[in-house]
């Protein structure tokens, strides 16, 4: 009887597990949003998003204000990496695809195929930082400089020999993995190369959070990664002001969102499909989403447009 | 010595000749097995299917020999650093794999012995469960432990290790094998018949002697098929060696460096911004075929060997 | 152990000489040791995790839905109601099939066919395919053409239940083979067919084995987050499934993933305790198999 006794114990659980399952269906939300919402348009459908890992919180943060005023609709957002959100996207499998750098001539011609046009749509920015451990203190560096520290083929050993005021400290990198978009970003802007970084004296991961640790962890250690891992990590880590001929500039929103912060500054952007925007909750999504730019950004976290790439942005969409 | 328990299967059929309806009956079941067994080919196909195009389409670009011969592997990288030599993976993928055995074979198997042989029922039924909880954390926990929390423990015990490096990942490795190891080999072990422990015991043998000299050896079968999903679970894992093994282009013996084993490779690629049509994105199928064959090759080795050695009792 | 073996144990280590005494609890020592070695190890995790996110758990944590927008408010309903509709499906999938199989080779199949060592094979093969080509598997095949089920909670169910398929299998297989052959032979011997004996004597027989298989292969599909990431499953979706073969879903390792990648600080912690509620889904999912186990285990 004892048996028995549990398995009723087990079935009540799942029972009420599956009441509490249905019984949250109607959306979240919360009630008390903004303004607006007066016409009442009842908006319904789904968005589905995916591709980027760097853009998915400015699409997630959009999604959720969005979904304030107009609750019928669904959007997921996923993060499968620019690549394979526009494979999917070309396939008419996602409606946006979230990309950190332009659509490539391949992905273009594979959605043609299709009969997808993907309209390209600025949403954010975002920076690259050079970071170093707290102990080791490198407050300003040229572009050359950097060069010559990362470089394929790299003659340097210590931070000196790049530049005689450095201090005179075994070089060790932590960056992302060839297979990262900040990597490569980084490998064009500073290496002057392709997808080239030197080998010796190198750790990659691909995961920002483990790169903190590891510069955090080691006392003459420089590594770079996305801008809003560093800032949300300043009492960890010390950053480096890049110098590209004008002056070292620190980064920080105003001067990535303003071009000065160069050369690892970087548009983010969102591919709708023209086909899919012409959907009336597809088009109110990103009409929202471009005229709360600056409020989505601020909530992701993510550095946000100037009103110049803002009215460009909203061109595109008109255009489509 | 190839007696199964299906050696029924001589006398079946003169039990069975009975009425026909019965018969069909059990023909229809039959088929019904046999078909859910299909199944499991019909995976194999798929993945086949799925990974050999590209995988040809890889090797129009890529020469096989750079491929298999080939001791770096940069496919990610630029112009000249670009490389496509596979060995290196297969490498860190068994030296990987090697070391996280390493810690989860005695482990697992000393704690699958305690607890069929030494351990009293009610120890059982409560620790079972809870090393069967280890099975199911999530591997991105896993990670991070080795990461956090293992390596700094290693280096102040004084290794002197990278960020990222063989061994935590090895250790976490293993202690994620563990679990299956000690259960699978746990329930191998107590379906041994008490007949056999208690002849033992019958002709003076000690406990330590009964446990390895006669539990273990018939349980063997069973035994063998722990290590098997073990090692399996090990050569195909991917966040763990992702997160704490980190990235390094060259072949290396050395524990405290970093290494990239296979599988974390396909993560992480498949998880990147390259375009998918690129000669890049088809390191990812070419590597899974790699992964596929090799796994099949280490498989049927090990069948063979079970098949030589199983036992059966009664 | 039995009454019987007991007192035999017993016997036998009293009549044993001092240096057996002293080989035998060396032995037993190491033996506990490595139990004592896994438990610590789950121990410092657990405590790890506990450490980080503890302080996150409530039960708006369970009800809310996610939010980018203000991490305070971010809660992992609908991660919670995917994982487990994700478990059901799943379940429900791998043990008929897993157990059909698993009869299937070990009383019906004639070991010298070559296409039933090919079975044999096959399977063991697939417990090592890494979980990412599974995804990339689900994505050909059952998202796309020709089951076109697109990204819906069925298509991860089956992906994830064709990953664990081979675990529950093997396992099972193994259960059935430690079933005495004398027991069958008898159960024939009374008149039953085959199928009888294996309904009502065999499977019974197995059972706590196939348990565990089960339980294995769950906990492993349970936290399973790369063919998820590849099938399209989402990582945010702040609704939950309502249907089952056109709703897009998100699951609990995939909000975890999320979390913890995050920059955010707070966000991570969320990601803590997001693992806690996955392991509190496990441990009660287990305890439902483990119960079974107990129940019907038998020694020969």
């Amino acid at each position: 009887m004892r048996s028995d006794t549990w398995l009723a114990v087990l079935a009540s659980g799942a029972l009420a597990l599956g009441a509490v399952a249905c019984g949250g269906d109607d959306e979240a939300g919360g009630g008390n949003g903004g303004g607006g919402g007066d016409e009442s348009q009842a908006l319904s459908g789904t968005i589905t998003i995916d591709g980027s890992s760097t853009v998915q919180p400015f699409a997630e943060a959009a999604a959720e204000l969005f979904n304030e005023e107009n609750p019928g609709v669904k959007i997921t957002v996923g993060g499968s990496g620019t690549g394979d959100g526009f494979e999917k996207f070309c396939r008419g499998e996602t409606d946006i695809s979230d990309a950190s750098r332009p659509i490539e001539e391949e992905e273009t011609a594979a959605c043609k195929m299709e009969n997808i046009t993907a309209t390209e749509v600025q949403v954010a920015n975002d920076g690259v930082a050079v970071i170093t451990n707290k102990a080791l203190s490198i407050p300003c560096a040229k572009t050359e400089e950097l060069k010559a520290l990362f470089e394929s083929g790299a003659k340097t050993k210590t931070y000196a020999d790049a530049n005689p005021q450095f201090p005179a400290e075994e070089i060790s990198l932590f960056t992302p993995g060839p297979e990262s978009g900040t990597f490569e970003f980084f490998a064009e802007e500073i290496n002057e190369q392709e997808k080239m970084q030197r080998e010796d004296n190198v750790q990659t991961s691909s995961d920002d959070n483990v790169i903190i640790t590891g510069v955090s962890g080691e006392e003459n250690a420089i590594g770079y990664l996305g801008f809003s891992f560093y800032e949300q990590n300043q009492d960890k880590l010390n950053v480096i002001d890049v110098d590209s001929g004008s002056g070292c500039v620190k980064p920080s929103l105003e001067t990535i969102q303003s071009g000065e912060y160069k050369p690892l500054a970087r548009p983010l952007f969102m591919y709708p499909s023209a086909e899919k925007a012409k959907r009336p909750e597809v088009k109110a999504f990103l009409d929202f989403a471009l005229e709360n730019h600056q409020e989505i950004s601020e909530a992701a976290q993510i550095v946000p447009m100037t009103e110049e790439q803002a009215s460009k942005s909203k061109q595109a969409i008109e255009g489509a | 010595m190839e007696a199964t328990s299906s050696s029924v299967a001589g006398v079946r059929p003169s039990l069975t000749k009975e009425r026909t309806s019965r018969r069909s009956g059990e023909q229809a079941i039959k088929g019904l097995l046999l078909f859910a067994a299909l199944l499991s080919v019909l995976t194999t196909t798929g993945i086949v299917i799925a990974l050999a195009r590209e995988t040809i389409d890889f090797f129009r670009e890529v020469p096989i020999a750079d491929y298999l011969f080939g001791t770096k592997w940069t496919p990610l990288a630029g112009g000249d650093q670009q490389s496509f030599g596979v060995l290196e993976l297969v490498h860190n993928t068994l030296y990987l794999t090697g070391l996280g055995l390493l810690v989860a074979v005695p482990l697992g198997l000393g704690s699958a012995l305690y607890l069929a042989e030494y351990a009293s029922p009610r120890f059982r039924r409560i620790v079972k469960p809870i090393l069967e909880v280890l099975a199911g954390v999530p591997t991105i926990v896993f990670g991070y432990f080795a990461l956090s929390f293992v390596t700094p423990l290693l280096k102040d015990i004084g290794f002197d290790l990278g960020t990222f490096n063989a061994l935590g990942a090895g250790i976490v490795l293993g202690i994620l094998v563990l679990p299956t190891i000690a259960t699978v080999a746990d329930d191998a072990l107590t379906s041994v018949p008490g007949s056999l422990r208690e002849g033992a015991f019958g002709l003076g043998a000690s406990k330590v002697q009964v446990s390895l000299r006669v539990i273990f050896p018939a349980a063997l079968s069973g035994v063998v098929a722990a290590l098997v999903l073990g090692a399996s679970r090990a050569i195909g894992e991917t966040v763990i060696i992702l997160v704490a093994g980190g990235q390094a282009p060259e072949i290396t013996w050395d524990p405290t460096e970093a290494m990239q084993s296979m599988a974390p490779f396909i993560a992480a690629t498949s998880q990147s911004d390259i375009p998918a049509q690129s000669v890049e994105a088809l390191t990812i199928f070419a590597v899974g075929a790699t992964l596929f064959l090799m796994t099949l090759v280490l498989n049927l080795v090990a069948i063979r060997f079970v098949r030589r050695y199983r036992q059966v009792y009664e | 152990m039995s009454v019987a073996e007991t007192t035999i144990t017993r016997r036998v280590v009293e009549r044993a000489s001092r240096g057996e005494k002293t080989k035998d609890l060396l032995f037993r020592s190491v033996l506990l040791l490595c139990i004592g070695i896994a438990f610590l190890s789950l121990g410092a995790l657990v405590f790890d995790v506990i450490r980080d996110g503890g302080s996150k758990l409530s039960l708006e944590f369970l009800t809310d839905f996610p939010s980018r927008v203000s991490p305070e408010r971010s809660g992992i309903q609908s991660a919670i109601v995917g994982t487990l509709l994700l478990m059901a499906l799943c379940a429900a999938f791998i043990v008929p099939v897993g157990v059909a199989t698993a009869v299937y080779l070990e009383e019906y199949a004639d070991r010298d066919r070559w296409w039933n060592r090919l079975i044999e094979v096959n399977i063991q093969n697939l417990a090592a395919v890494p979980s990412v080509v599974y995804g990339i598997l689900g994505l050909a095949f059952i998202v796309r053409d020709p089951l076109a089920l697109g990204r819906v909670l069925l298509a991860g169910a089956l992906t994830l239940g064709l990953l664990v398929l081979p675990v529950v299998i093997i396992v099972a297989r193994e259960a059935i083979r430690a079933v005495p052959p004398s027991i069958r032979e008898g159960s024939m011997a009374l008149g039953a067919t085959q199928w009888q004996t294996i309904w009502k004597q065999v499977l019974p027989g197995a059972l706590p084995g196939i348990a565990t298989g089960v339980i294995l292969a769950l906990s492993r599909a349970i936290g399973e987050t790369a063919p998820l990431l590849v099938i399209g499953a989402a990582t945010f979706a702040r609704f939950n499934p309502g249907d089952l073969t056109s709703d897009a879903f998100t699951a609990l390792p995939l909000t975890i993933f999320r979390f913890i990648s995050d920059s955010n600080t707070e966000f991570q912690s969320l990601g803590a305790a997001a693992i806690l509620v996955l392991l509190a889904l496990l441990v009660v999912m287990n305890t439902g198999a483990v119960f079974l186990r107990n129940r019907y285990e038998q020694k020969w």
